[in-house]
């Protein structure tokens, strides 16, 4: 288990709660954890949920558009969720919209999202 | 035996309080700045003895050839009463110029009493009188802070009332909300809107929201990159913004502008945003059957 | 740049990756003390994160202090590496001067989110930077 994150597993859908004060260390094994979870567990859906995270700087942003990246061509989509309108309008002055990442407002939104597909 | 700088201005306010208070006063009258259709002599006298004796007893335990720090504690008994008294006369119509003055007229009294008493040592009489000079500059430059300091807090209080007033987001229906700009969009504004508006999407769990701009007076490419940032921004929270209100005018000025507002749903009416809202989250509006309209 | 305004409330050796997380809960902690709003406070926590990562990676690690400033009320940090310096600064400061891992925003986008932005850096003599912000 990653220190950065816990990862639980619920109908082919992997959860992944991060943790606040990640260092970069522990965000890039998280990515190592979840690329090998989502192959062996044949995982159709990743929910990122981000709301305990108070700071997304540059470097977590972009660990974050390539969690997403690397899901979907595991086959796998996923859902960034719960970030605070603080960390939005943060990001979006630093100039990361995460355009190639899909979001929803929470753990139970990306669920009815992926049931909805078919994927959950 | 010398008499250390210090000491000889309070003995000065000690001794001679009341001759320093009177020639204070009458300095004020001549300079036009005692207003006594705002404040009896009784009074004005009261404030200006209160803020000599704070005074004096500052001098009395400083030693006033040190650099001035009007913010340290040995001040702040005086500071209390000179913020007072600024409010008071203020409040009745007091200008800040005038307070100012108000505080420089003790000068010239204290020097000529200074000079009364210390004729015969020219370079202490000097030295005493830069410094007392000093401390008075350093009180009514404290007095401007102090008018500054409350005139930013008015700014800002009324400020921030205009804007709540300006940018109220609607619930328009479950899960749809709405936020109607009106008049102009400098950065500001739009960070404050921006605010506004993420805030309410966490506590209506809001899954569209239509940012209006009918009432947007110029839409120029700064306006247009605010309403794309709002909209990332929104879509970064999970839901999704639909920019309604764009005039056939606004088209054409955004792209020749060469504005391109890429994902980002446009509507020209909030009535066609509200029934693409409507689509997003499931609902239809339709006639009834037996309408006679 | 001016002599510090007075003790810093924190200083934050900057040697491994766990102190830039050490210098943003520092940085949190000083605004929650001076009562900062939500936004402000993630805004120039955001900043001092690229800040320090920026001195650890480029600057071969540095130090971070915090101080509070008074009249009008403010948060202020210094960090400052003996790293090789930046030769051309106005480039560094531009969107997508792309480095080893940032993605080109981290300078540059942490001006654009504090009140006030001060950089000194010659190439050989290491790189200070200030930034400033209302709570």
């Amino acid at each position: 288990m990653s220190e950065a994150a816990s990862i639980y597993s619920v109908d082919k859908v992997l959860l992944v709660a991060i943790r606040d004060n990640i260092t970069d260390t522990d965000i890039i094994n998280l990515q190592e954890d979840l690329s090998e979870r989502i192959v062996n567990e044949a995982a159709r859906g990743v929910v990122i949920d981000i709301a305990a995270l108070e700071i997304v700087d540059t470097f977590v942003g972009r660990i974050l558009a390539q969690l997403s990246s690397i899901s979907r061509l595991l086959a796998a989509e996923t859902y960034i969720v719960g970030m605070r309108p603080a960390v939005a309008m943060t990001l979006v002055e630093l100039g990361m919209d995460l355009p190639g990442s899909k979001t929803a407002l929470s753990l139970s939104h990306a669920l009815r999202s992926l049931k909805a597909k078919g994927l959950a | 035996m010398t008499v250390a700088p210090t000491t000889e201005l309070s003995r000065l306010l000690r001794e001679d309080f009341d001759g320093v208070l009177d020639a204070w006063f009458a300095t004020q009258k001549r300079e036009g700045v005692r207003r006594p259709d705002l404040f009896s002599d009784r009074e004005s006298r009261r404030q200006l003895s209160d803020l000599l004796r704070a005074f004096a007893e500052v001098l009395a335990r400083i030693d006033i050839t040190e650099p001035v720090d009007i913010e340290a504690d040995v001040w702040s008994e005086l500071r209390l009463a000179l913020s007072e008294i600024t409010l008071v006369r203020t409040e009745r119509g007091v200008a800040p110029w005038e307070m100012t003055a108000f505080i420089l007229a003790l000068k010239q009294p204290v020097f000529v009493k200074l000079n009364e008493s210390l004729s015969g040592t020219p370079d202490r009489l000097l030295s005493i009188a830069a410094d007392f000079g000093r401390i008075v500059d350093a009180l009514a430059m404290h007095i401007n802070e102090y008018f500054i300091a409350e005139r930013d807090e008015i700014i800002e209080r009324q400020r921030a009332e205009m804007m709540e007033l300006s940018t109220p987001v609607v619930q328009l229906w479950e899960r749809v909300l709405t936020i109607p700009l009106i008049g102009t969009l400098d950065s500001m504004r739009a960070q404050e809107v921006m605010e506004n508006l993420l805030n309410s999407i966490v506590e209506h769990s809001a899954e569209v929201v239509i940012v209006d701009i009918t009432g947007v007076r110029v839409v120029d490419t700064q306006v247009a990159q605010h309403l794309l940032r709002t909209a990332a921004a929104v879509r970064l929270m999970g839901a999704e913004a639909i920019i309604s209100g764009i005039s056939p005018k606004i088209a054409q000025t955004m792209v020749e502008l060469g504005v391109d507002v890429g994902e980002v749903t446009t509507r020209p009416s909030i009535r066609a945003a509200l029934a693409e809202a409507f689509r997003r989250v499931g609902f239809q509006i339709s006639r009834i059957e037996d309408s006679r309209v | 740049m001016s002599a510090p305004p007075a003790e810093p409330a924190a200083r934050i050796e900057l040697r491994q990756e766990r102190d830039v997380a050490a210098a943003r809960i520092a940085v949190s902690r000083a605004m929650d003390a001076m009562g900062a709003r939500a936004l402000r406070k993630t805004r120039f926590v955001t900043a001092v994160s690229e800040i320090a990562r920026n001195a650890l990676d480029h600057g071969g690690g540095g130090v971070l202090e915090v101080y509070r400033l008074e009249r009008p009320l403010r948060i202020m940090i210094r960090c400052r590496d003996e790293g090789p310096g930046i030769a051309d600064l106005d480039q560094a400061m531009t969107d997508g001067f792309s480095t080893a891992r940032s993605m080109g925003k981290g300078l540059g986008g942490a001006r654009r989110l504090v009140e006030a932005f001060r950089i000194e850096s010659r190439p050989g003599s290491g790189t200070t930077v200030e930034m400033e912000a209302k709570p």
